[in-house]
């Protein structure tokens, strides 16, 4: 028997018995297309953190006083202290690393804010005008720092602390007191919400000169560091390293962190959930073979005098077997594909349904459902197939 | 040439053995036409299942041209079958879901004939059986006498050696049996090698050789 006859001959065997064929096709096409669809539900959920992380910025390195390690160096590393500040001119040093194309250097703490007759505590955030860009932060009215007057008393106000203090909306200009210390508002932050920890709706930004002598400090809490191109990160990474190395006499007393390496661990489990979901999936699959394998093995014992009279007119129980594959194999290519076109419209509807997440089922998914769909179909269509061949010929004959 | 010495197929029933066939010997030379008769339980399928290589004797040789069939593998059998048996039934054994040209050409099939001379073999075969303007119907269009004639251009399409009916008139009124049983003479006549098996008294009797089956034994041999 020709390849292209034995095809013909099963394709038309399935073809005579639509509802069976249907049935088997729709277990086979769910089983498909519930292994697109929740793969692109986790793989949406993914993109859609990578792409929160993204808008903090992939590029950014983050540099800590002291060393975030358990090794015994010494005894305050743990707390957090460390012999050696990160001082204002260390961030000057590293801004002129050739990789760098942003930094911004960070204190914070607590003051008290009073204005017309108002109290109330804040946190401050001493820095440069390179944190808006760098954290993607915006004003909603006024300006904060440009170089120009780095040194000038003013003070950006978060949204909710301009509006509780200033609730007639006249802001820009004001004068207000933070702890002892007189500044001119010169901006209000656009409503951001909470983000890295702070909520940036109750916070105040000073210039950091100001903020290192209202808190009585020189160390930097954090140094924030863009770097120009995401493939330079590592490089930059040593490159900072070496620097602050170098200006701390040699010690290696600060922690540099890529903000990369967080984004990393956040993909690998939301990458391993969607690894968990495609397995639960992958269970629908194996029960949709078997279902194909039920069907079979009825229509094996259905068609048992069919089976003898092949075997009498001189068909090799190798052939039989042939046609009873070719039939499952038809069958589960058939529903691959309706489960292919069911879970892209799936995946679709999803989108359609969650603008904001990117419900894209990954290309190896798509590929590993019709395999799965076509390797069950197969080992389903195995076990009548051998069945069907081995029926002996004049007792399948016997039977109508 | 068909050759049976000593065939013995032994059936078990609980724990009873019962001989089906018990050392037959039995030799058919080419273009003869044979009847087998007897009464239910006599043999004679079991005796025809066994020619057709459709079963294997549990102790005998048979020689099918010169040659032992009953040492060969299940896949050398088949190929046996296809070449040199062609089996007609009782009930026809047509594929209901297959159209009278789809059914005669699935022995074409087997022998990966291709296609465009498959086609021109089933007009030719259609004709010859006068069943043209039936090629598109499915058994279960056609009349009993049709149907018939359909399982038997099945069975002689590839033109084999020996032709075994078994009761090929037995779900057929008269005069159609007897149509079909003229239709399977003139095969005959081409020098086809006949065995009818029947216990239609009538039918047994149109034969040349005549042979007689109970428990299992030879009864009589008439030529």
């Amino acid at each position: 028997m020709r390849p292209q006859d034995l095809l013909h001959f099963s394709l038309k065997t399935i073809t005579s018995y639509p509802t069976r064929s249907l049935l088997i096709v729709l277990a086979m096409a769910l089983g498909v297309a519930a292994v697109i669809i929740l793969t692109a539900l986790g793989d949406g959920a993914r993109q859609y953190v990578v792409n929160e992380f993204s808008s903090i910025g992939t590029n950014l390195i983050i540099v800590l006083p002291g060393r975030a390690e358990t090794a015994g160096s010494f005894p305050g590393a743990v707390m957090g202290q460390t012999s050696r500040d990160l001082t204002l001119d260390d961030a000057h040093w590293v801004g002129r690393l050739p990789q760098v194309s942003r930094y911004a250097p960070l204190n914070v703490g607590v003051a008290e804010l009073s204005a017309v007759g108002k109290l109330r505590e804040v946190t401050l955030m001493g820095t440069t005008a390179d944190i808006f860009p760098i954290r993607h932060m915006k004003l909603s009215q006024g300006k904060f720092l440009s170089s120009a007057d780095e040194n000038s008393a003013q003070i950006v106000l978060g949204a909710k602390i301009a509006q509780e203090f200033f609730p007639d909306g006249n802001v820009l200009g004001q004068r207000v007191r933070l702890s002892d210390r007189r500044f001119i508002v010169t901006g209000v932050m656009a409503v951001q919400g909470e983000s890295m920890g702070y909520n940036s709706d109750e916070l105040v930004i000073i210039p950091i000169q100001h903020a290192q002598t209202l808190l009585n400090t020189t160390s930097l809490f954090r140094l924030l560091i863009e770097v120009r191109h995401h493939g330079e990160i590592d490089n930059a990474r040593e490159a900072i390293r070496q620097t602050l190395i170098r200006r701390h006499d040699g010690e290696d007393d600060v922690t540099v962190i890529a903000h990369d390496a967080v984004l990393a661990t956040f993909e690998r489990i939301l990458r391993a959930l969607t690894l968990g979901v495609a397995g639960i999936a992958v269970i629908s699959l194996a029960v949709a073979g078997i279902l194909v394998m039920n069907v079979m093995l009825v229509s094996v014992s259905q068609r048992t005098a069919e089976i003898g009279l092949l075997k009498a007119i001189g068909t090799p129980a190798a052939v039989i077997r042939y046609i009873f594959l070719a039939e499952a194999i038809w069958l589960s290519l058939a529903g691959a594909l309706a489960g292919l076109i069911l879970g892209q419209a799936g995946s679709w509807a999803l989108r359609l349904a969650y603008p904001q997440l990117p419900a894209w089922s990954p290309l190896w998914a798509n590929f590993a459902g019709v395999a799965v769909a076509v390797l069950a179909g197969v080992l389903a269509g195995l076990l009548p197939a051998i069945r069907a061949a081995k029926l002996d010929p004049v007792d399948a004959l016997g039977k109508r | 040439m068909i050759q049976l010495s000593g065939i013995t197929r032994i059936f078990h029933m609980g724990d009873q053995a019962i001989h089906a066939l018990d050392h037959v010997d039995l030799t058919i030379d080419s273009g003869e036409y044979v009847s087998i008769m007897g009464p239910s339980g006599s043999g004679k399928s079991t005796l025809l299942n066994v020619i057709g290589l459709l079963d294997r004797p549990d102790s005998g040789h048979y020689l099918l041209d010169g040659r032992d069939v009953t040492v060969l593998s299940e896949t050398e059998q088949a190929q046996v079958r296809r070449e040199k048996i062609g089996f007609v039934f009782q009930s026809f054994h047509l594929i209901p879901r297959l159209t009278a040209a789809e059914n005669i050409e699935i022995p074409l099939i087997l022998t990966g004939m291709p296609s465009t001379e498959r086609k021109e073999r089933i007009a030719a075969t259609l004709q010859a059986f006068n069943l043209s303007d039936r090629a598109h119907h499915r058994p279960a269009e056609l009349s009993g006498g049709q149907r018939q004639r359909v399982a038997i251009a099945r069975a002689t399409i590839l033109r084999p050696t020996a032709l075994l009916a078994d009761e090929p008139t037995g779900n057929l009124d008269h005069r159609i049996g007897s149509e079909v049983a003229a239709l399977l003479e003139a095969l005959n006549q081409t020098g086809t090698t006949l065995i009818v098996v029947t216990h239609d008294r009538e039918l047994a009797l149109r034969a040349r050789r005549r042979v007689a089956m109970r428990d299992g034994r030879i009864e009589t041999d008439e030529r």
